[in-house]
């Protein structure tokens, strides 16, 4: 049984052919079309290196079946940075050292992006905190993982202009 | 993962229809069934999947004040829907304080009541387990077992419910609403969960083909709004399951308890309701002593299943603080640290 | 080649601060887009999946596998069994040295433990090769398990950990216990621990005649490229792996485990490129682990709490088939002035994967237990636990009298105690609470990691255009080697940091050494320094020579590299830069290259060790016994420090590692199976964002003039040791409760609470 899925993968739209249902998103991506930045660590949703964005919102990869997402808009930490431009989350977790060995970092910020979005922590480091925690990192770079997700949250909080603010928040 | 026929029906009666056929298995988010069938727990031959299924991912209110919440609704944007969260609020901190951000984002309502046992022995196909193969016996029971049931647990199964939802669920008399082959149905949420007794692997009060369209939370418990929390004891401050957890909400008259709400999650295969507790506390004075009296006949019956004795002695100490946090009153903002002792600790800036 | 060794050389001229320069990360980029290359990431033309099937029995014999189902499952390709699994050129019961171990890679039907590879099947698909493993359906002829410390086979040790001694004894203790006024005595258990980097083991094997590629991540590439071509039989140039990015490695990716050599005995049997990655559940099993120790401690103390006798006894777990055992014992040698230390070791067979190097093995599990026992000596002392450390600071290293290559520990604690407010400590346990009711406990422990060298080699090419190219096979699991060294490499070159390229994570580069023991910016560093000396050294050697430069006969007097040029020692004024120098040499580059060893009377006249303190605050629900570590703060000194921001990183991970040690993690076995029953990342729990509000590492300023040419010890293990401690220590202040078992777990506390 083949099966055809339509994502829009990055800004990108795709149409692929499936001949396995049982093909997750994150090896729909990882083995199938190349984009390896999302990570696999535990295939279970037990520990967030997969995360990725699904019509904007963070999810685990690894747990969803590809062909369930036809139709969806699909963001990984390739599609994150404008060129050679990088998105204000990367940014902070450079200078924050939010990462060390920088496999679940894909993962992390893909959820801080959806967490900023989200727009439920502020400020508030506990907050921000208990939204990460979906992403372990064993390297234990929490402190710099939490740091960056504040700082990157204020810059992105200048770059939008009050109006914008609004509706993201209402949204 | 073995192989399956994946369909995607358009209709609740479609989907009813399909999975009619032995081996079929519905999909939704797949946050708990893909993760089985990866370990092999769960081997559908064909899949189901009501992700798109129209109408189901509606949270409407209803003339009594209460709610109803489609089936599809995924759980962030239940436990973030303002009017949700301020008319039940444990609901939203229990959604709040269950699995991760990502997790909350991709599951739905329905597929969290369905969730499966976290009970190592069910997940370890190589071990007997009644409930995922029935007859093959209960390797929890001389096992690794401290994490599991002190209530209504049978000799053949130990399990409880993982599920944070349900607990607060039940304690405000949710309902659910089946579709199945003979039409549309109504469970009480607080008895849609079975105990295993002599049959475990009948987990819930659906047959067959039936689908959870919607849950409903009645206007009457509203009256909880302003008492009303869920506290979860967990072996990491966040992103764990329940050690033990409760949900308290208190109807007060000034000083006195006009009615109360007491369940008990991750002590038994179902959300615990504790109502004889909860009767003992209609008319006394919201105080300590009260409450230390309820969190008692609460855990009356209670008994350990295995080296987990001390579940029940923290199972009583937790009821009692929860009713004590409920006393307190809802939290004006939710905290930092849903359904967490620490949510109240001092030290951390909570301002959100 | 030129060739150095560097002991022998004067000590090099010290640029920058003591403190070192903080760039952030060099691959930060890389890793923040997704564009680093992990092993898993690779996918050659034609690559096939492989997926290992493992035992779920302990012990016995595998006697039946559906070979047939497995193969009929579409985009099976085939299914590696010992029946026809080829034959290898090393026996795998062999270890080859210095750091195998025995391997199991289909050799017999034996089951050893579980979780051990049982079969390895290989499909055009990773979802067809998984389903493939599962459809094997394995039968077994299963044995008792032995699973506990009174069914496992007892030893006496001929080493413990990677050749340690299994019995070190200096003085009397039992006279030492016999005069004391007061004696400590207590046991104290720690769980079986597994790594968990967040990278699953990985490989992508890849044969082109004889020569074999593999991108894998690794901590030792020399040694592991040598181990594979002695079990494939090629010459160990064929070998190359490459590991330009390891997802973490903690100890588990310095070794050699079966899985890998199955993958690449498939790529070969197949002639196609093979990849396996391990599930999560794998990485129980096969891939080292942190064995469980029971330790016992017996502390004697004179009447003023000075040490009499210090007397530390483990029972360490490790395989039926292998040796590695926790040295846990050996971590009361060097810490405290005890005129009587014995430290003792038994080794217990259980059917388990064998254990190996965990993240400061020994130092961990040891530390927890002789931390919060120094702790009881205080309290039976009546003494505030920081002062009776000090009562026993050790000046010189305990029984041997060694003097320490540079012991800052006194500043460790100085420093520590004030960031933390330990002066307002209460002597008494049970005195605090905050606003909310919580009780509150502070505790402390001291740190301590010793500072091995492995041998290193670098080269160092300075090229025409001035810039440089530094190699070496290193690897950088995340400790941010890719920076630090190429911050050496650019001092030693007297260059900016953007104008040194650096080469390393890859076997054909000269020997980086091991990425393990908290050594390899120490040893692949002063390699670089080496090389980069070597090279500018070349490079004098022309300009000086050379009429036409500004610096001829400047040979007596030197010269230095700095900014890019060579400058006369005496005279500023008369300097060029070096790619003058090469254009009118009319060579291309100038090349480099130094070998780094221990000098053998530094390693016996010195003790060296990195030291530190660390200090704990956890807030403890008062009846149901929830317990969060509010506040940390670690105090070190690690001698020289290249780049603080990502030493101190290395820091706060090792110190929530002692969280995890003292809280969360910990493998639970079904003892009647030996399974292990939480073989995941939700019921193996490592801490969260959330379970670590508070974390702080100061860096305490250490010049070490005998550890190496550059001063520098080891940060990478260190923060684990002394935190466990600390925050039993502090658990036992917040509640009276004093815990002896790791984790510490809510039901060690609420029979005491209320």
């Amino acid at each position: 049984m083949s099966l055809s899925v339509s994502l829009t993968v990055n800004g990108r739209l795709r149409t692929i052919i499936l001949d396995d249902p049982r093909v997750t998103l994150l090896d729909l991506l990882r083995e199938r079309l190349a984009l390896t930045g999302a990570k696999k660590g535990c295939d279970r949703g037990q520990c967030g290196a997969c995360t990725v964005l699904v019509d904007g919102r963070r999810v685990n990869a690894c747990l969803a079946l590809a062909v369930s997402l036809d139709g969806s808009e699909i963001t990984t930490i390739e599609g994150l940075a404008d060129g050679d431009d990088l998105h204000p989350v990367q940014a902070a977790f450079i200078a924050c050292d939010g990462m060390q060995c920088g496999y679940c970092t894909p993962g992390q910020i893909m959820s801080a992006v959806g967490l900023i979005a989200e727009g439920r922590a502020g400020n508030d480091p506990e907050r921000v905190r208990e939204l990460m925690s979906g992403n372990i990192c064993r390297c234990a770079a929490y402190q710099g993982i939490t740091e960056a997700v504040i700082e990157a949250g204020r810059a992105l909080a200048e770059r939008t202009a009050p109006s914008e603010r609004t509706e993201r928040s209402l949204a | 993962m073995n192989r399956f026929d994946y369909l995607r029906p358009t209709s609740v009666a479609d989907a009813v229809a399909l999975a009619a056929e032995p081996g079929s298995a519905y999909l939704a988010a797949g946050t708990n069934l893909v993760d089985l069938m990866k370990i092999g727990v769960s081997r559908p031959a064909r899949l189901i999947d009501i992700g798109r299924l129209p109408g189901l991912d509606r949270i409407d209110w209803l003339p009594d004040g209460g709610v109803r919440i489609g089936a599809l609704v995924r759980n962030s944007d239940l436990a973030y829907d303002a009017r949700f969260a301020a008319t039940f609020p444990a609901v939203a901190e229990a959604l709040l304080s269950g699995a991760s951000a990502q997790l909350r984002n991709a599951a739905t309502v329905g597929g969290n009541l369905l969730q499966r046992t976290r009970c190592a022995y069910f997940q370890d196909t190589a071990s007997a387990c009644n409930r995922r193969h029935p007859g093959s016996g209960c390797d929890a029971l001389q096992g690794e077992n401290r994490l599991h049931a002190v209530f209504g647990w049978s000799e053949r199964c130990i399990a409880t419910h993982p599920s944070d939802f349900c607990v607060p669920l039940a304690a405000l008399d949710a309902v659910v609403e089946v579709e199945g082959r003979a039409g549309r149905r109504e469970i009480p949420l607080d008895i849609f969960h079975r105990l295993p007794g002599d049959a475990p692997e009948r987990e819930t009060e659906l047959d067959g083909a039936d689908l959870i369209v919607a849950l409903r939370i009645p206007g009457a418990s509203a009256a909880f709004s302003r008492n009303a929390r869920y506290l979860k004891l967990r072996e990491r401050t966040s992103y764990a399951f329940a050690l033990v957890s409760a949900a308290a909400a208190l109807d007060l008259d000034g000083g006195t308890i006009r009615g109360a709400r007491i369940t008990l999650g991750g002590v038994a295969a179902r959300p615990w309701r504790a109502r004889a507790a909860e009767d003992a506390l209609a008319g006394r004075p919201a105080d300590e002593r009260s409450f230390a009296e309820a969190a008692g006949i609460a855990l009356a019956d209670a008994r350990p299943s295995g080296d987990n004795a001390f579940k029940i002695e923290l199972a009583r100490r937790l009821v009692a603080r929860a009713l004590a946090l409920a006393l307190a009153g809802t939290p004006a903002v939710m905290p930092a640290l849903p359904a967490s002792p620490f949510a109240a600790a001092a030290g951390a800036d909570h301002a959100a | 080649m030129p060739h150095d060794v560097l002991s022998q050389m004067p000590r090099p001229t010290r640029f920058g601060s003591n403190d070192g320069q903080p760039p952030t990360r060099r691959d930060g980029e890389l890793k923040v887009t997704g564009r680093a290359v992990y092993a898993a990431d690779n996918h050659p033309d034609r690559m096939l999946y492989a997926v290992i099937a493992a035992s779920r029995i302990a012990r016995g014999r595998v006697v039946a596998l559906d070979v047939a189902a497995a193969k009929a499952h579409p985009g099976v390709v085939e299914v590696l069994t010992p029946d026809n699994r080829p034959a290898l050129a090393h026996d795998p019961n062999e270890k080859i040295p210095p750091f195998g171990f025995r391997i199991e890679v289909l050799q017999d039907d034996t089951v050893r433990y579980p979780g051990q590879p049982i079969a390895l099947v290989v499909a055009e698909t990773l979802e067809a090769a998984t389903e493939g493993a599962a459809l094997l359906d394995p039968r077994y002829e299963t044995l008792p398990a032995r699973t506990s410390r009174d069914d496992g086979e007892r030893f006496a040790p001929q080493a413990v950990g990677v050749g340690s001694p299994p019995r070190t004894s200096y003085g009397d203790v039992e006279a030492g216990l016999a005069e004391a006024a007061r004696v400590v005595e207590a046991d104290y258990v720690t769980p079986a621990q597994y790594h968990n980097a967040m990278e699953p083991h990985a490989v992508v094997a890849e044969w082109d005649g004889d020569r074999l590629t593999l991108d894998m991540p690794n901590q030792a590439l020399a040694l592991s490229a040598a181990s594979y071509a002695a079990y494939f039989g090629v010459p160990p140039g064929n070998v190359t792996i490459r590991s330009p990015f390891l997802g973490g490695g903690f100890g588990s990716k310095a070794i050699l485990n079966g899985p890998q050599v199955l993958a690449i005995m498939a790529a070969r049997m197949l002639d196609r490129p093979v990849k396996l990655v391990l599930t999560r559940a794998q990485m129980y099993g096969p891939v080292g682990h942190r064995g469980q120790t029971w330790q016992s401690l017996r502390l004697g103390m004179d009447g003023d709490g000075r040490l009499t006798a210090l007397h530390h006894r483990s029972l360490s777990a490790t395989s039926t088939f292998d040796d590695f055992l926790e040295p846990a014992a050996n971590a009361s040698l060097p810490l405290y002035a005890s005129p009587a230390i014995l430290a003792e070791h038994e080794g217990l067979r259980l059917d388990t994967g064998t254990p190996g190097p965990m993240r400061a093995p020994g130092e961990a599990s040891g530390s927890a237990a002789l931390e919060v026992a120094i702790d009881e000596a205080a309290e039976a002392c009546g003494m505030d636990p920081l002062a009776f450390r000090l009562l026993n600071y050790a000046e010189t290293e305990p029984g041997n009298g060694k003097p320490f290559s540079s012991k800052a520990l006194r500043a460790c604690y100085e420093d520590g105690a004030r960031r933390f407010g330990w002066a307002d400590r209460p002597l008494e346990p049970r005195r605090m609470r905050d606003e909310t009711g919580f009780l509150v406990g502070w505790g402390m422990g001291t740190a301590v990691f010793p500072c091995p060298h492995f041998p290193a080699e670098a080269r160092a090419t300075l090229r025409a255009d001035g810039t440089a190219l530094v190699e070496t096979a290193g690897a950088d699991m995340g400790q941010g080697a890719w920076t630090a060294l190429a911050q050496i490499a650019a001092e030693s070159l007297g260059l900016d940091l953007d104008q040194v390229e650096f080469h390393s994570g890859l076997s054909t580069l000269p020997n980086g050494g091991v990425a393990g023991g908290s050594a390899h910016t120490a040893s692949a560093g002063s390699a670089i320094d080496g090389a980069g000396r070597n090279a500018i050294a070349r490079l004098a050697e022309i300009a000086t020579a050379d009429p036409a430069s500004p610096l001829f006969g400047a040979g007596n007097i030197g010269v230095e590299a700095r900014g890019g040029r060579l400058v006369r020692r005496d005279d500023e004024s008369r300097s060029e830069r070096y790619a003058d120098i090469l254009a009118r040499a009319g060579q291309s580059a100038v090349v480099g290259f130094a070998k780094a060893e221990r000098d053998p009377s530094t390693a016996s006249g010195y003790a060296m060790y990195s030291h530190g303190a660390v200090f704990a605050e956890v807030k403890i629900d008062p009846s149901l016994g929830q317990m969060r570590v509010t506040r940390l703060v670690g105090a070190f000194a690690a001698g020289r420090i290249i780049n603080p921001r990502l030493a101190r990183s290395q820091y706060l991970g090792g110190m929530i590692w002692g969280v995890s040690f003292a809280l969360h993690e910990e493998a639970v076995t079904d003892a009647r199976t030996g399974r292990i029953m939480n073989a995941d990342l939700a019921e193996y729990r490592v801490p969260v964002n959330a379970d670590v509000p508070a974390v702080d590492a100061i860096l305490v300023p250490e010049e070490d003039p005998v550890v190496n040419v550059l001063g520098v010890k080891g940060v990478g293990e260190i923060g684990i040791t002394g935190t466990a401690g600390a925050i039993a220590n502090a658990v036992w202040h917040a509640t009276g409760v004093r815990p002896r078992r790791f984790p510490i777990r809510i039901e060690d506390l609420i029979g005491h609470l209320r």
